[in-house]
């Protein structure tokens, strides 16, 4: 319709159905690019022509500064003096940051108050707690500059005792008489009597090591003053809500004061939940304190030293069980290595503990965590938060029982699988005394076990390693059960904006934050398809805290499921406004406005969804509107460590074939098939390639991703020259990947998809798992290998020699 | 001094003629692209030319009328060695609309947060362009020095797959004239560009080399910036004076005799890979891990060696083979056995204002057999742990001379004296490797570090011995890295 036709008729009285219908409606099947269609990422063009903006490559305005942060190079010392004066005299400095300039509150933490941007120069507080950590910062004319001011400082350290290993950690909160955060511990049934009266019991260990994010777009922010003291700050972050509220507690103003905006960034992962929040603050103070916009982004070396990383584990486990590989009791122990301050640690430590049985019933358990302070950088949120270490915990005692029972390991998973919920059997509970009423797991094992080949490949890989006394193959095939929701329950909300156009398009923004997720092209299929219009006709716009607020970190696997909703609730209204307008102006009841392909059906005439809006716009509807979500039923108690933490769980397998060389411990992943629960899918396309990305980042994890600190606690593999991630030739070209057809969520999630952000990083577990297999047949199963991650060569080839008894 | 030439530096980019003076010598190409230019396309990943994210297209004359292209990382390319040739971003690769790359990873979804997309456009696109693109393995080695955290790289692999199936475009007729429009831009025989306290030198013949360095001995010299790059990138060293070398035409020539061959020291890795691979398929197979395809573009074999690192892979190769060095000084050139250059950690046996000219690597006899392997944690573009080459010289059944070089074994690339001892003068077999593995230990007392623990490097030394004797024994190859997963049965 032609807008100024529309206002032409200004006083020409009311339009007709008839008249506004100057072209028939197309009569299309369905819309283009709706919900359950394989549609692109809508930046996929962008990103492919270097057209797609991110941060950094926004124009930077006239004056604009860069600020260089100075690192402690201490892992735990008293600051006895600092002296900048040469600092601030070097050319091209317009200031120099340190506590001192803070107005506000000088943290930067998610929760604790316990991450300080700087530390004080003086007093008790003037310590450093990890090499790396920011101390000063210096705002210059060039970032060069900044940096060879920053270089002219004279800083005066007085060491302390450091504790960077497990050990020292554990000595340290002896001496101390309480770790960094308190211990916390889930039970059900009576485990020790259960151990007691086990026919078989058997004890270990495992460590799970850390992993850097390795976004391909460092930390980066940018702030702008406003007037007021106002500020706005553009930062590539997964939780413009809490960068905007510790900046203003730094300055000292109301959450009003900042705006805090991304379109999109360039990888998150979790490193980007708490994290950025330290370089919006510091750019927001040069920006205030100078009226001149200022721009902090990280160096490769920089962002690795000095922002947080997935935290290293250590679990040791009892377990009793059964003949056929029941097992009877678990007790687990959870040693988690937190760095410095507590951060999420709290959050993440409890995940692992919430996935210390994956998909497993333990009819008795106890889960200990403790939460150990390091003094390294603060371990963060990364995918899985803590649930891949818990998770790491159990697949090692499922293939301890196989080795010690002689059974196959996939037959002890099989045999302690949760029960379906369509078996008819008791559904089985969590250690967190959650009931477990929507288990798929062991139909989908079958179907993957089935199309794997797993049997036959088993007796293939037994045939092979028998004739080959130098390379070993190892097999198996693991499940995944992840809960779904922020496990503090208040995290799981979230509001969307939704305007139409006079011309029919629609301008769709929500709280959630795109890292490459896909989480913007799924949302905006939803709100096509609640308004039945092509998805070309939904505007995605940049995430700002001035248009929804108080939102939760994208992060937990929710985007889709929370912003999903959100926006599908902010659609409907206007759509309800639009149907109810529809029912009166042509006097037809409401359940004859009827939203179709790109048209409207009102009675028995029909009209364009454009035509409508430009009707209801002239009848002075309202044609915008907030939506709202909160997940309904979840809670969890932590003093009683029970409740119904996960609105629901996701679900997968992996089989995955490896070969080791056992003179080298060098690897292969031959081959990984993987079967994958994602409800209805949203985006089948989306979510094969959060399946693949997961699954092969999971694999860098527990492989070849190596985080070394020498004894001074200085982390040496900070750049991608000595910190591998995996490229093309570690994928295996024999990748099959599946996603479940039957997958439906039994909950009422949007459009009854599931979430699959994290849960496809655990389905690298199979490769972990195939690894100790192989090291198990490199000693012709006479030991069990002690074998922790990353399974780098040297570990692979230091546990064949143990079970050689070398 | 020569005929000189001085700044502005000129250059194509993206079709259009760019003159620059002003910029100090070091500012990196990525840095000039973003700043000044405004092409925002190409990312900055790591500043290090290890993430593939600021990979661009460089063209220059390829002295026959055509062009010779080569993908490079711009974070450590000098903008002063863009003079006389032409830079491409991925901006202007879709300039006609997308291309069918662009659009295969569109509907492949190849592209999650975006990042890393960019880099990999370009590299697929240079693949293609320069025939390196065949076939799946092929596109895989192509993109081994690009990191993507999100995809898992298949639906990359994918769209690289579909686009080697396409037929190379003949762009001869636009190369002809992009070449003489550089070629136009040539001057004198060796270009000198100044500015913000910086000297350059871009000397076009050895001589001028030579009398350049000798009269700016303090000068650093530069080829592909692979490791001079990070000099300023990362560890911000002011370097006042440059000479870059990598348009020394005599530097470049491969001469190959029937028994040896004589590289210049500025032959790139990509260059001189098929050319080792000759010699012997490991030398091949350990090239192919070397770096990334794009510091393979841009770094020198000569480069590799004069650096003096104790981890270079190269280095313990030409060693084994008895490869020699060829000096120059002023007028003056001599010859040294490569092993006999490295002299302790960060020492060599080269004189202020001399520089590496040339290597001369033997050939492998009919009675010799020879082994290389590279052990590090990625397959792909990672620093050795440990990097073996052995050549062992036979007489009947005997070994006559033994030559077992390591690299990460100590400070220095090293021969293994003690275990090439106890090899002479017996059969290869596995009881002289067994006197031999226990030798080594006399040979090395290996660091521990992020890379490997000083067991491990002494334990796979002894075991890479071994496997050499297992192969040479069975006849077969059987190494898990480098060869796709059928070597290892069928399977199922």
């Amino acid at each position: 319709m032609d807008e100024t036709r529309i206002q032409d008729r200004g006083g020409a009285g009311e339009p007709g159905v008839v008249e506004l219908d100057e072209r028939p409606p197309a009569h299309e099947e369905r819309i283009k690019g709706g919900v359950a269609s394989p549609t692109a990422h809508d930046s996929g063009r962008k990103h492919v022509t270097g057209l797609a903006r991110y941060a950094d490559d926004e124009p930077e305005l006239p004056g604009t500064l860069q600020v260089y942060i100075a690192m402690s190079e201490r892992a735990h010392a008293k600051i006895v003096a600092m002296d900048l004066s040469k600092v601030r005299q070097a050319p091209g400095v317009v200031v120099v940051l340190t506590a001192d300039d803070i107005p506000g509150q000088n943290d930067y933490s998610p929760v604790f108050g316990d991450d300080p941007i700087f530390p004080p120069t003086s007093g008790p507080e003037a310590i450093v707690q990890y090499v790396g950590q920011p101390i000063f910062a210096v705002a210059a004319e060039t970032l060069g500059a900044a940096r060879q001011a920053a270089k002219l400082a004279v800083v005066e350290y007085e060491d302390k005792p450091a504790a960077i290993t497990f050990e020292a950690a554990l000595a340290a909160a002896g001496e101390e008489g309480h770790d960094l955060l308190a211990p916390h511990e889930m039970r059900i049934g009576d485990v020790d009597a259960a151990l007691g009266e086990a026919p078989h019991r058997v004890m270990g260990r495992v460590e799970v090591g850390g992993q850097d994010h390795f976004y391909l777009e460092g930390q980066i922010a940018y702030s702008i003053p406003l007037e007021d003291r106002d500020v706005l700050v553009r930062s590539s972050t997964q939780h413009p809500s809490e960068v905007q509220h510790n900046v203003a507690k730094m300055l000292g103003v109301p959450d009003h004061a900042v705006t805090v905006e991304l379109r999109r960034m360039g990888g998150g992962f979790g490193g980007k939940e708490s994290q950025p929040a330290l370089f919006a603050a510091v750019t927001a103070l040069a920006a205030v304190k100078t009226g001149r916009p200022a721009k902090c982004r990280l160096d490769r070396d920089d962002d690795m030293v000095m922002t947080g990383k997935r935290h290293e584990v250590r679990i040791d486990y009892a377990v009793g069980y059964q003949e056929d590989g029941r097992i009877a009791a678990g007790d687990f122990s959870h040693l988690v290595r937190c760095g410095y301050s507590s951060d999420l640690s709290g959050a993440i430590a409890d995940r692992a503990m919430f996935h210390a049985d994956n998909a497993y019933r333990l009819p008795a358990a106890r889960i200990l965590s403790r939460r150990l302070k390091t003094h390294t950088v603060s371990n963060t949120a990364f995918r899985g938060f803590g649930g891949p270490q818990g998770m790491v915990g159990i697949e090692r005692v499922m293939d301890r029982i196989a080795f010690e029972a002689g059974l196959d390991p996939l037959d002890v998973r099989k045999a302690n699988f949760y029960p379906s919920f369509d078996s008819g059997e008791e559904p089985g509970v969590t250690p967190y005394h959650m009931e477990v009423t929507d288990s798929i797991i062991a139909e989908l094992v079958d179907e993957l076990e089935a199309s794997s080949d797993y049997r036959c490949r088993r007796e293939a890989v037994r045939a092979f390693n028998a004739k080959s006394p130098i390379l070993k193959k190892g097999l198996a095939l693991t499940p995944v059960k992840f809960g779904i929701s922020f496990t503090t329950s208040h995290l799981n909300q979230a509001g969307a904006l939704v305007h139409v156009y006079k011309d029919g398009s629609v301008h769709l923004n929500h709280g959630g934050t795109e890292m490459g997720q896909g989480l913007f092209t799924k949302v905006a299929q939803v709100v096509a398809e609640e308004f039945q219009i092509d998805l070309d006709k939904v505007k995605i716009t940049a995430t700002t805290t001035a248009k929804v607020p108080n939102t939760s970190a994208t992060a937990a696997s929710s985007g889709s499921d929370l912003n999903g909703m959100a926006a599908k609730a902010a659609a409907a209204t206007i759509k309800d406004r639009l149907i109810d307008y529809a029912a009166e102006r042509y006097h037809v009841p409401r359940e004859q406005v009827v939203f179709e392909a790109n048209r409207v059906r009102i009675g028995n005439a029909e009209k364009r969804f454009s035509d409508l809006v430009g009707e209801a716009y002239l009848a002075r509807v309202s044609l915008s509107s907030t939506g709202f979500y909160a997940t309904p039923g979840v809670n969890y108690d932590r003093e009683t460590a029970s409740g119904r933490p996960f609105y629901y769980f996701a679900y997968g397998a992996a089989c995955s074939e490896v070969v080791i060389d056992t003179l080298t411990g060098e690897y292969k992943l031959l081959r990984a098939d993987i079967l994958h629960d994602v409800g209805k899918s949203l985006n089948p396309a989306i979510d094969m390639g959060q399946i693949e990305g997961g699954f092969i980042q999971g694999m860098g994890w527990l492989t070849m991703e190596e985080l070394w600190w020498d004894d001074k606690g200085r982390l040496k593999t900070h750049a991608p020259s000595t910190y591998k991630i995996p490229t093309a030739n570690d994928r295996p070209d024999d990748l099959r990947i599946r996603i479940w057809e039957k997958g439906e969520n039994r909950s009422e999630t949007v459009y009854r998809s599931k979430a699959v952000g994290e849960p496809p990083f655990m389905l690298a577990i199979s490769v972990f798992s195939a690894l100790t297999d192989a090291v198990i047949a490199a000693g012709d199963g006479r030991a069990f290998p002690n074998l922790d991650a990353p399974a780098t060569p040297e570990r692979v080839l230091r546990a064949v020699e143990d079970v050689r008894g070398n | 001094m020569a005929n000189e030439t001085k700044g502005p530096i000129r250059f194509v980019l993206n079709g259009e003629t760019r003159e620059v003076a002003g910029l100090k010598p070091t500012t990196t190409l990525l840095d000039y692209l973003r700043g000044p230019e405004r092409l925002t396309g190409t990312k900055e990943g790591c500043a290090e030319g290890d993430c593939g994210a600021c990979t661009v297209l460089v063209a220059e004359p390829d002295g026959e009328g055509g062009l010779r292209r080569r993908s490079v990382n711009a974070c450590i390319q000098f903008l002063p060695a863009m003079n006389g040739r032409s830079i491409e971003t991925v901006e202007y690769l879709g300039r006609d609309g997308l291309t069918p790359l662009q659009t295969a990873m569109v509907e492949k979804h190849a592209s999650q947060c975006g990042f890393c997309t960019p880099g990999f456009v370009v590299q697929l696109q240079a693949g293609w362009l320069t025939g390196a693109l065949t076939d799946r393995q092929l596109v895989k080695d192509v993109i081994s020095g690009n990191l993507c955290r999100c995809t898992g790289y298949g639906p990359i692999i994918d769209a690289g797959v579909e686009l080697a199936a396409l037929p190379v475009p003949d762009t001869s007729a636009a190369d002809r004239a992009l070449a003489t429009r550089l070629e136009s831009f040539e001057g004198e025989d060796v270009f000198s560009y100044e500015a913000a306290g910086g000297r350059w030198y871009a000397p076009t013949n050895v001589d001028d080399l030579a009398d350049i360095y000798a009269e700016n001995p303090d000068a650093v010299l530069v080829a592909g910036a692979t490791d001079v790059g990070l000099w300023v990138t990362k560890q911000h060293r002011e370097l006042p004076a440059l000479i870059d070398v990598s348009h020394v035409r005599d530097l470049m020539m491969v001469e190959e005799r029937a028994d040896k061959i004589y590289f210049g020291a500025v032959v790139s890795h990509r260059q001189a890979r098929e050319v080792l691979a000759d010699i012997h398929p490991d030398l091949g197979e350990m090239m192919r891990r070397f770096a990334g395809y794009q510091i393979r573009n841009a770094g020198t074999i000569g480069g590799n060696i004069a650096n003096g690192s104790p981890i270079g892979d190269l280095p313990p190769c030409l060693i084994a083979l008895g490869s020699r060095l060829f000096l120059r000084k002023g007028e003056d050139i001599r010859a040294v056995a490569l092993e006999n250059f490295f002299i302790e950690y960060g020492k060599q046996d080269r004189a202020k204002g001399e520089f590496v000219a040339a290597i001369e690597v033997p050939r492998l006899t009919e009675n010799q057999r020879f082994f290389a392997h590279k052990i590090s944690k990625r397959f792909d573009s990672d620093i050795s742990a440990v990097m073996a080459a052995f050549c062992l010289t036979f007489d009947g059944e005997l070994v006559s001379e033994a030559r077992l070089a390591f690299g990460g074994m100590a400070g220095v690339p090293k021969r293994a004296s003690a275990a090439e001892a106890a090899l002479l003068g017996r059969p290869f077999d596995a009881v002289a490797v067994e006197d031999a593995m226990a030798a080594m230990l006399q040979d090395f007392q290996p660091l521990t570090d992020m890379r490997a623990s000083a067991d491990y490097r002494l334990k796979t030394a002894q075991n890479l011995l071994k496997r050499f004797q297992l192969e040479q024994a069975s006849g077969e190859h059987r190494r898990i890295t480098g060869v796709d997963a059928s070597t290892f049965g069928e399977v199922a």
